[in-house]
């Protein structure tokens, strides 16, 4: 009887463990599901953009032909919109409407003047963004139902907004600014192609540095260093600098490449120097685990017909191991990809508002612009955020599966 | 009795030209363990030597040393003088990589490049520049494939990837490989090991008739196999050279204990 | 400029390498000899020859031109204009230069500016054609020297396969200079720092307000640079993250490597390493929009007055954060426990659960301690999430519902925004990134000797 207690007391302890361990898994997953779920929530609706369908007239006389990027657009996008809203006619009402258009609104059209000048003269309907209260408006973040000074819209302003949707004027299609548009101050003009330049481009200079140096320096030390007492210092060091913070590399970059080299602030060449330091032990560690991969065998039967030990090495262990330095380089630029501290550091996180055209340039990376909107008080800059990190996770994703793939695909089973 | 005496006699009358290679005093030291007391053997040209012994014995790491694969295991030393036609292979004037031109090796397990048969055999060739062109390189790869018996059983599909084969083919693909550089010698460590008894008579046949035109030296542990495919054998045990001599007398009338007791199956 | 002369030299190089393989193929095609090396390193060492020096050359000149220039420029500067100014003022007036030098002019630049621009644009011309001049002759000087050595017996492998290796070497060493370029270059602007402020009141000193006043006329505070308040918010919330992730990841591991069938391991190994693929600045992000609110006005409604930047929020996203680490590590900590350990306990009638607690945790202990250790150095030098979700404010508290500051924290605001280098301010953000450094330099080598000792004796 007691024998039996005892057993029975015995079981539900293993089935206590049990639950508990499966709450833990639960708990981490459970974190996991929260994110994702209120990333895409606030996120989803930056995906769209509410616009308007505006009638401008782009009279001669408010555009010289001979210089179109000095016409005043401010005017005549001003009062394109307002012909919308005949019956406003007080001049305090005629600026209160003019805000439920993006302020961007004008060179949007300024633009697609000096691209075909062909366009003055005419009157041409354009699809014009709506300032960011009035996306929302659309949205349904900013309720109607609460009392005007608790919104940042006034009742005129959602009666005349109503009356240019009634007329259905107002749109909400694909949001592709968010991808082509550089940062702005307006939250409807603000996209990330500066940030996604940017990035490539830091992360094309920690490839071009790091995928070489990396190889080179695992090559040797899993192929030629004889084992001595400087290797191991070496081993032990490449360890080490794999955990150190992030914002340690932020610190050297910003003495060493801005202070005492002088290399431009802001830079992608900065940025894509400090990360490549960072990615080095990453990648120097993934290669040599794949040259350890590659059996001994093949090695040996190179050497045997006579092939040199560099031979040996570029002929055969590094394309089969290739593969799986192909799999550690994408998973340490993933890496390097989503990393913001050092990219402060060094002034990655500059207001730039046209794609920046070189790695000299003052540029934004794409972490860094989410950290940016992030602290921007405009909600607008809410949803843009998250739908920035589903941009970036969407990024991530893709290289991981990439390095996945790969690793399925091409690596060698022994 | 008359015959011992002969085979006693032999090494000394026999003048040094007709060793291809020649080892003296060979002291191989893996980190603080001796591998090799003090061997000194001797390879004669277009012959079969083989080297036999229980496991760990040393005839692996002898084998090793003709061709300086030794100099690939970092904590490997080799001392005393090791000779081919001639000349101290371990000189620094000798260039590991040319000597492995000529003194090729084929190893215990088949060990096929993961590549196509065609480049598998045309490695070699390419990186020692054996041929001027595509043509010339073609010639090679299948005067080496016929040599090693292969070529009729592949010859329709030169492409497909050497490790498609079976074991039996991998091996004799191993040997083309190893022909197909011209070596002067031919170093087998343990061939047939992981072969099944037909696909080992096919490379004892190809190894006799590689004799012709190749210097051959195969570790093997099965002393049938020594005495069907060589006509010089050496015992070793521990790490000593125990005794040398033609394979026929040696298997006859071994003059050491431990020869004795080891074909007449008491160790090893 | 700079990139044609790239150009040329990478043309001149692949050029330099035809030449010297087609050179060798004659020299074996017209004589007796053997060539000792394939054409193609003939080649190859041709190449060398004249690529390498020139790019070494255009590399260094690169590096140094600006400084040079600049300092030159600064030089011909009329005294009249620039005596009376402080060296960051003249810094200015050479930036101002070489802004008109490139076109950009704001305003009306001064009139000796525009001359200074003039000469600038020219120098910087002048420069330009003879690094030019200079690296291409470079180029063709090696490759008439080069050229002449080939002969059948010239052994251009080794030669080649020499310059490989020094290459090699020298990015193996990339790893050390790193590691000797982040001590050197936080030492040299600590030490700095400590000639402002004694070591004595960094370290023990209890008060931080690093917001002095850059220029008389400023208000602010006094200034103190007292770390120990820094110190005591960043264990605060690497405590409450090692709280979260330690319980949760170890259980996870135990439960996926010892009870989950395989088929539910094999989808939830991947999910949770998703959550350690998640850059940190998301984190931050989910910290400030999800947690801390959620906190907040849970505090709110069992009368707890929770900060909206509390150490918990804080913490609890880096416990997320880390919870992949913990259990991965541990993961590998259990699987490498003999599985005739596991056997040998099952033997004897133990119930898994005693098992797991009573052998195969003991026997991985010394793998799952190096694994938590090295989780805490993450938690210590995680930057986004707490510059996202925690405080500036330097308090000396261990209330986990306040707010407190960390030393990544102080080193992103200090260092962020318009500064003056030198001031002790900026400086102060150096020595903590030292302090940081050999903080979590003891843990990882103490978390790696843990590891692999553990590795060893189950190897």
């Amino acid at each position: 009887m007691a024998a039996k207690r005892h057993s029975r007391r015995r079981h539900a302890r293993e089935r206590y463990l049990r639950i508990v361990g499966l709450s833990a898994v639960a708990a981490a997953l459970g974190m996991l599901g929260l994110l994702v779920v209120s990333l895409t929530f606030l996120g989803h609706s930056a995906f769209v953009q509410t616009m308007v369908d505006v009638p401008i007239n782009l009279s001669e006389e408010l555009i010289d032909r001979g210089e179109p990027a000095k016409g005043n657009y401010r005017k005549i996008v001003t009062e394109g919109f307002l012909n919308l809203l005949p019956e406003i006619q007080a001049r305090g009402e005629r600026r209160e409407a003019g805000k439920i258009l993006s302020p961007g609104a004008r060179w949007i059209i300024k633009a697609a003047v000096v691209a075909n000048p062909n366009l003055i003269g005419t009157t041409h309907t354009f699809t014009l963004p709506l300032a960011d209260p009035f996306d929302q408006l659309h949205k349904g973040v900013i309720p109607r139902d609460v009392p005007q000074d608790q919104r940042r819209v006034s009742d005129n302003q959602i009666a005349w907004f109503d009356h240019i949707a009634a007329s259905g004027r107002i749109s909400s299609p694909f949001n592709w600014g968010l991808f082509f548009n550089a940062d702005s101050r307006f939250p409807e003009l603000a996209g990330l192609a500066g940030a996604i330049a940017g990035s490539f481009y830091a992360l094309l200079v920690c490839f071009v540095i790091s995928f070489p140096v990396g190889i080179a320096a695992a090559v040797y030390l899993e192929e030629f260093a004889p084992r001595s007492r400087w290797t191991d210092l070496i081993e032990v060091n490449i360890n080490n600098l794999a955990a150190v913070p992030s914002v340690v590399f932020g610190l050297l970059g910003l003495a060493l490449l801005l202070n005492f080299l002088g290399m431009p602030r802001s830079a992608p060449l900065v940025g894509g120097i400090t990360l490549a330091l960072m990615t080095l032990p990453t990648i120097i560690i993934t290669t040599r685990a794949s040259l350890t991969a590659v059996p001994p065998s093949i090695r040996e039967a190179a050497y045997g017909i006579g092939a040199s030990r560099h031979q040996v090495v570029l002929h055969h262990v590094l394309p089969l191991a290739l593969p799986g330095i192909l799999t550690g380089a994408i998973i340490g630029l993933a890496r390097a990809l989503g990393e913001t501290a050092p990219l402060l550091l060094i002034g990655m996180n500059a207001f730039i508002t046209s794609a920046s055209g070189g790695i000299t340039d003052p540029a934004t990376a794409l972490p860094t612009q989410i950290f940016i909107w992030a602290d921007s008080p405009e909600r607008g800059f809410l949803a843009r955020t998250s739908a920035a990190i589903l941009v970036l996770l969407g990024f991530l994703v893709t290289m991981n599966g990439l390095a996945v793939y790969l690793r399925r695909r091409f690596e060698w089973q022994w | 009795m008359a015959m011992a005496q002969v085979a006693v006699e032999m090494p000394e009358v026999e003048p040094e030209e007709t060793f291809k290679m020649l080892g003296r005093g060979v002291n191989v030291h893996y980190g603080d363990k001796q591998a090799l007391f003090d061997v000194s053997l001797a390879i004669r040209a277009n012959q079969v030597t083989s080297l036999i012994g229980p496991s760990g014995c040393g005839k692996s790491t002898f084998i090793r040393c003709l061709n300086r694969m030794n100099d690939v295991i970092e904590i490997c030393r080799v001392a005393g003088d090791i000779t081919l036609d001639g000349r101290d292979i371990y000189s620094p004037k000798i260039d590991a990589v040319e000597l492995r031109a000529r003194v090729g090796m084929v190893f215990q397990k088949a060990n096929p490049f993961p590549k196509s048969i065609f480049d598998n055999v045309a490695y070699g060739p390419r990186i020692h520049g054996l041929a001027s062109n595509k043509t010339d390189l073609e010639a090679i790869v299948v005067q080496s494939l016929s040599q090693a018996g292969l070529f009729e059983e592949v010859k329709d599909r030169l492409h497909a990837p050497g490790t498609s084969l079976s074991g039996g083919q991998q091996q004799r693909l191993c040997i083309a490989r190893a022909i197909a550089v011209t070596p002067e010698v031919i170093l087998m460590d343990e061939p047939c090991s992981a072969l099944d008894p037909i696909a080992t008579a096919r490379i004892e046949e190809l190894i006799d008739e590689l004799r012709k035109d190749y210097t051959i030296v195969i570790v093997t542990h099965s002393m049938q196999q020594a005495a069907r495919v060589s006509q010089y054998t050496a015992f070793f045990h521990l790490g000593v050279l125990v005794e040398e001599g033609e394979t026929e007398f040696m298997f006859t009338t071994p003059r050491d204990q431990r020869t004795q007791d080891y074909i007449t199956g008491r160790f090893g | 400029m700079l990139l044609y002369v790239f150009a040329i030299i990478l043309t001149l190089t692949v050029l330099a390498y035809f030449h010297g393989s087609r050179r060798a193929a004659s020299l074996s095609a017209f004589s007796d000899t053997p060539l000792h090396s394939r054409p193609a390193y003939h080649g190859a060492y041709v190449a060398i020859w004249a690529g390498l020096p020139s790019q070494v050359l255009v590399l260094l000149w690169v590096s140094l031109e600006t400084a040079a220039l600049d300092a030159l420029i600064a030089g011909t500067l009329p005294d009249a204009e620039t005596a009376a100014l402080s060296s960051s003022e003249r810094g200015l007036i050479v930036s101002e230069i070489k802004s008109v030098a490139r076109g950009l002019i704001f305003g009306e630049p001064a009139p000796f500016i525009v001359d200074a621009a003039a000469r600038y644009g020219e120098w910087q011309r002048i420069a330009a054609w003879c690094l030019a001049a200079s690296a291409i002759s470079l180029v063709l000087l090696g490759l008439a020297v080069s050229q002449r050595r080939i002969t059948a017996l010239f052994r251009a492998r080794h030669r080649v396969e020499r310059v490989l290796n020094g290459t090699m070497v020298l990015c193996s060493l990339a790893a050390i200079v790193t590691t000797f370029g982040i001590v050197i270059s936080l030492a040299f602007e600590a030490f700095k720092f400590f000639q402002h402020v004694p070591i004595s009141e960094f370290l023990f000193g209890l008060s931080w307000e690093p917001q002095i006043a850059i220029r008389e006329d400023q208000v602010a505070g006094t200034g103190a640079f007292g770390a120990i308040p820094v110190f005591a918010g960043t264990f605060l919330i690497s405590a409450i993250a090692m709280i979260v992730a330690v319980p949760v990841g170890l259980m996870s591991a135990v439960y996926l490597s010892e009870f989950a069938r395989p088929g539910f391991r094999a989808i939830v190994k991947p999910l949770l390493e998703i959550l350690a693929g998640v850059p940190t600045v998301v984190y931050g992000f989910f910290a400030v929009l999800v947690i801390a609110p959620a906190l907040k006005s849970f505090g709110g409604d069992i009368g707890l007055p929770i900060a909206s930047n509390s150490a918990l929020a804080a913490g609890l996203v880096m416990g997320i954060m880390i919870i992949p680490f913990i259990s991965s590590l541990s993961d590998d900590a259990l699987r490498a426990v003999p599985q005739a350990m596991r056997e040998g306990s099952l033997g004897l009638g133990a119930t898994r659960a005693e098992t797991v607690l009573q052998v195969l945790l003991p026997a991985a202990l010394p793998g799952i301690m190096g694994g938590i250790l090295l989780a805490a150095s993450r938690a210590i030098g995680e930057t986004m999430i707490v510059v996202m979700a925690a405080g500036l404010i330097a308090t000396l508290t261990l209330d986990p519902l306040q707010s407190v500051t960390t030393v990544t924290v102080q080193i992103v605001t200090l260092l962020t925004g318009d500064t003056e280098f030198d001031s002790p301010k900026t400086l102060a953000a150096f020595a903590l990134g030292l302090t940081l450094f050999v903080m979590t330099l003891c843990l990882n080598v103490a978390a790696l000797r843990t590891v692999q000792k553990y590795r060893e004796k189950y190897d």
